[in-house]
């Protein structure tokens, strides 16, 4: 039970990264992207648990806090960059 | 037996509220919609998810980590949203067509979202 529940997480975790790649690829302005990349970011986490799930190890659980520090920071960074570009501070 | 129970209901919550985040992404017409769709569903479902492998791995060393994660996510994607969404406003990208309240635009007396929703109506 807990194996077909897994396999078919994959799957729709694997749908939902398509649609983040769409929007990521489609995306008509810069923020769009950076949001598609934070999803997609978070999408991964939730692979890797599902995979730490499926096999009952935990030697991933390390993967899932540095994705999500970098997820965060990188995030972060882009937002400081989007905002330093714009109008407001240009005077 | 609790403990699977527990999981597959945890696990099927957090696959619902990511797939929906991700399809709020894929249909909404704006930036600010896509993140308003897609930010808080897609950190619940992680939450979910992580909770469902927290109980399937059972308390141990384990556990620590994934309570950790749960936090961390709590903590920073309402922080990332906000920041993208505010850098997104600063920037000038347009509301959509059939927005129809601006609240920022009395902050920002050079932006020019106000005045095209106005001149629109």
């Amino acid at each position: 039970m807990i194996d077909l529940l897994t396999n078919s997480a994959f799957v729709i975790l694997a749908i939902s990264f398509v649609l983040c790649s769409y929007r990521l690829l489609a995306g008509p302005t810069l923020p769009d992207r950076v949001v598609a990349i934070d999803t997609i970011t978070t999408i991964i986490i939730a692979m890797i648990a599902v995979y730490c799930m499926k096999e009952g190890s935990a030697i991933f659980y390390d993967a899932i806090l540095v994705l999500s520090i970098l997820g965060f920071v990188g995030t972060v960074s882009m937002a400081k960059f989007l905002a330093r570009g714009g109008k407001i501070f240009d005077q | 037996m609790i403990s699977e129970v527990l999981t597959i209901i945890f696990l099927v919550l957090g696959l619902f509220f990511i797939l929906t985040g991700c399809l709020g992404l894929y249909r909404m017409p704006d930036v600010f919609c896509r993140m308003h769709a897609t930010s808080k569903a897609t950190t619940l479902g992680l939450v979910f998810i992580l909770m469902a492998s927290f109980v399937h791995l059972g308390f141990s060393s384990v556990g620590l980590k994934a309570i950790l994660a749960i936090v961390f996510a709590f903590l920073t994607a309402p922080v990332g949203a906000h920041l993208i969404s505010r850098a997104a406003y600063q920037r000038g990208v347009k509301l959509h067509d059939r927005s129809v309240t601006d609240a920022l635009s009395a902050r920002y007396p050079e932006k020019t979202n106000a005045d095209q929703i106005r001149d629109q109506d």
